[in-house]
């Protein structure tokens, strides 16, 4: 019950932050908090299972282009498109699993990264279509979700704020169920939880499709919420993101990612504005956090101060 | 003649060039308290690890109440009632007692989680410890941590791989106790060095030296058997 | 130009791509088969290789050739070094956690794409070749200098097999490999064995840039490609394969000037892509080597 509030006191905070933050840090809270959404979906897999995949740019695009292609050639509506994304990352996820599994540890990394890369190389090539790197941009009926027009900053930002409540709802309630102890008895020992019954196989593959849903429902909130999509969101650094934030907020804990994808954006947003390789940023804080702080933020924290944070 | 519950036919196993197993026929009888025995390097491990689906059978059957489990994975062993405690205790450290428990009641699928964690721990002699790190428990503590694991699967047969080692005295005694009041709903294999546990509790033993059974039958038969004397209790008379 | 000419086209480029693969790709190997990581970095040292060699030849006055010979001294020792400083203060402190030193090495290519952007720009830019030669064959001309960055490889090759399985250096090499903590206790100083595998690996992959930067140009972002088509040599190979890391590398790069010529460089790298992840999910020992 603690747990819960404590959560939903956070989700307050992050409400009222929308409420009263200048229109461009409300901007990019709104994309700090569907970036967060794609996190959250990773260390489901990343944090609590230990699955190290450098593939999920490929289920964040997944989404992001099932809601973008149907509405620019065929007229689609903003909320069939949301959930034309989550599916598309669900089942491309389910796909990659079903081969990736197959290996561990570091092929798996590296198998997850080529079928991602795979997929990049695939838009690109059919870039008629997906316009490439230049990308498509949605417009009008695209962007109307139940009513609301997702061009004007306010629905947006509260449109991004409610899928992200969901999908911490949903990744706290995994995370406490019974099911929650099994993906950390598959990152733990696996051996052993073969020996209790469990089919690691089984269990990873479903945690991967879960996660391939977030990511898949974040590219398509990207694209109706901000209007465009590109080739760039099927990029490497499209996977590196998603783990970067859940190590820097702190792998394993719910919240991590949020707070990770914040603080780095955050940063980002402040070296953009002094240098164009603001890249090296990003790689400086890998380093240092692998290094020197590999539980993260709220790792550390909980260590410290809150042990019963999930 | 009692029902023969875990069944091996011909089980063999190489690794490169040495037969870790060879061509062992086993037979545990339901409700019984079966010790194999041998010396270090003799198979015992390696023959559990195939009854159980850890590694597979390069030749040779494993059987399950009658029903071929040769192909059968691991985990659903697992489910179908077969249990293994490993030789180097293997608990989750870094999760509190109570989750290490619950794993394996919840994989049966009890409804009452809580309920069936305690009862497993007090089984035991651990009541209370739910919310201790399993990690930072200390060896004996964590070897009952295993064995409240495995009680917790409600198995049919419950291997134990050197179940004792590490214990102290008082312990042991608490884990002879234990094991008896287990039989004959479930059936327990175990792997033993512990003469005198082995002495205490086993209804039969077997012998296995170089991957191959070298003798099988009741304590006083082991016993007295010269080759087991020569080969593993010491020819002047042994522990008794 | 008829079809057979055109083929045989796409296999010299293909064999030059090779030559530049095999390079790259053996660092690599080396590298994985040694210390048992996968440093994700390595295409960012070839390319690092490509700066050195750019700005060396920019300052070294007289003929394109002084300064091309000068750039292939400079280029591996200052990548090596760089290397070795990565390995000491990073990948040792992680202690060579597999899974780990993949994240810490991708930090690692970001700060040295960047640092390159920083102090080399975004620009590609040309260095000249050391020598001009036309080969006239009787359906088309061919640079003469290309034909020589496939001999030259394949000396480079010569040398780093002589070394493994001649030299002390090597066998010290082959020995970590084989059982790290027994090496210890021989007395073998593992750390700097390492270190020295690392510098070897990343200079393998500065020679290749050397020799491939009069063909293309530089660009801080070239280091993509290589470190690509290297995995996928690797990993066909074998990892830890040296022969299979060639034969790969033979294969790779014949297949990939073949189909970038007839159909498209994407495509081609489309399914060198899947043939990796293909690779490692049913055949993980690659398609020459004993083991994974």
């Amino acid at each position: 019950m603690k747990v819960w509030l404590f959560h939903l006191a956070v989700l307050v905070v992050v409400g009222v932050l929308a409420l009263t933050l200048p229109p461009y840090h409300a901007n990019n809270l709104a994309r700090v908090l569907v970036l967060a959404v794609f996190a959250t979906g990773y260390n489901l897999a990343f944090g609590y299972t230990g699955m190290l995949s450098l593939g999920h740019a490929l289920f964040f695009a997944a989404g992001m282009y099932a809601a973008a292609l149907p509405a620019t050639l065929w007229g689609v509506g903003a909320l069939p498109a949301l959930i034309l994304g989550l599916l598309a990352g669900g089942l491309a996820a389910l796909g990659v699993g079903l081969l990736a599994l197959r290996t561990a540890g570091v092929s798996f990394m590296i198998v997850t990264l080529m079928f991602a890369q795979a997929g990049y190389l695939t838009v690109i090539y059919f870039n008629q279509t997906t316009g490439g790197d230049q990308g498509l941009v949605l417009q009008g009926g695209a962007r109307r979700l139940i009513g609301l027009d997702m061009a004007q900053d306010g629905p947006r930002l509260w449109v991004a704020f409610a899928l992200y409540a969901a999908g911490l709802a949903g990744a706290l309630a995994i995370v406490r169920s019974r099911f929650g102890r099994v993906m950390l008895a598959m990152r733990e020992n696996e051996e052993r939880s073969r020996m209790l019954g469990y089919d690691p196989f089984r269990v990873k593959l479903a945690v991967l499709a879960v996660s391939g849903l977030y990511a898949g429902v974040a590219g398509a909130a990207y694209a109706v919420l901000f209007g465009y999509a590109g080739a760039s969101f099927a990029g490497v650094q499209y996977s590196i993101l998603p783990m970067l934030y859940s190590l820097m907020g702190g792998a394993g804990t719910v919240l991590g990612p949020l707070v990770g994808a914040a603080a780095m954006f955050w940063l980002i947003d402040i070296a953009s504005g002094l240098t164009t390789a603001w890249l090296m940023l990003v790689g400086i804080v890998l380093v240092g956090l692998v290094l020197f702080a590999p539980k993260g933020l709220l790792g550390w924290i909980r260590e410290r101060w809150m042990p019963w944070l999930p | 003649m009692a029902a023969v519950i875990l069944q091996a036919q011909g089980l063999s196993r190489a690794f490169g060039g040495l037969r870790a197993v060879d061509g062992v026929d086993f037979a545990l009888q339901a409700g019984e308290i079966h010790a194999l025995i041998g010396p270090n390097g003799a198979g015992k491990t390696t023959f559990v690890s195939l009854l159980s689906g850890r590694i597979a059978p390069d030749a040779g059957k494993v059987m399950l109440s009658g029903e071929d489990i040769t192909r059968l994975p691991a985990h659903q062993r697992v489910r179908r009632g077969i249990a293994y405690t490993f030789q180097i205790t293997s608990v989750y450290p870094r999760l509190p007692v109570f989750d290490n428990v619950a794993l394996a009641a919840q994989s049966r699928g009890v409804r009452d989680l809580p309920a069936a964690v305690d009862a497993a721990l007090d089984r035991v002699g651990m009541a209370g410890m739910g919310g201790r790190m399993a990690g930072e428990l200390s060896y004996g503590h964590q070897r009952l941590l295993e064995l409240a694991m495995g009680l917790a699967l409600k198995p049919r047969v419950l291997i134990l791989d050197e179940p004792t080692q590490g214990l102290a005295a008082g312990e042991i005694e608490g884990f002879i106790a234990l094991v008896r009041g287990l039989v004959p709903e479930t059936t327990v294999l175990m792997i033993e060095h512990n003469m005198e546990v082995v002495m205490s509790l086993a209804h039969r033993i077997t012998v296995l030296n170089f991957g191959q059974v070298l003798a099988s039958g009741t304590p006083d038969e082991v016993r007295a058997n010269p080759q087991v004397q020569a080969a593993y209790l010491g020819t002047d008379h042994a522990a008794a | 130009m008829g079809f057979g000419p055109f083929l045989l086209l796409a296999l010299m480029e293909g064999l030059v791509s090779a030559a530049v693969l095999a390079l790259t790709a053996v660092g690599l190997s080396l590298v994985f088969g040694v210390m048992r990581v996968v440093n994700v970095a390595h295409g960012a040292f070839f390319m690092m290789g490509a700066v050195v060699a750019w700005f060396v030849a920019g300052h070294v006055p007289g003929p394109p050739v002084l300064g091309w010979i000068a750039a292939l001294l400079a280029a591996p020792l200052v990548v090596g070094a760089l290397a070795a400083l990565v390995d000491v203060l990073v990948l040792k402190r992680l202690d060579y956690e597999p899974e780990a030193v993949i994240v810490a090495t991708i930090g690692v290519l970001y700060m040295l794409e960047q640092t390159a952007l920083l102090t080399f720009g975004p620009d590609a830019r040309p260095v000249a070749a050391p020598f001009e030669l036309r080969l006239q064959l009787p359906w088309f001309g061919y640079s003469g200098y290309k034909l020589f960055v496939v001999l030259a490889a394949a000396a480079v090759l010569a040398g780093v097999w002589a070394l493994m399985q001649r030299s002390r250096f090597g066998l010290i090499m082959r020995a970590t490999q084989v059982d790290r903590t027994t090496a210890r206790a021989f007395g073998i100083n593992v750390d700097r064995v390492y270190a020295g595998t690392f510098a070897l690996g990343a200079g393998l992959a500065a020679v290749a840039a050397v020799l491939v930067v009069p063909i293309s140009q530089v660009h801080y972002l070239m280091g993509g490609d290589p470190l690509l088509l290297a995995f996928i040599t690797v990993i066909v190979g074998g990892l830890g394969s040296l022969r299979g890391t060639l034969m790969a590398a033979l294969l790779i790069g014949l297949s990939d000037g073949v189909i970038s010529m007839f159909w498209s460089p994407t495509l081609s790298k489309i399914i060198a892509t899947l043939l990796v992840a293909l690779v490692l999910v049913f055949r993980p020992q690659g398609l020459f080597g004993a083991r994974a």
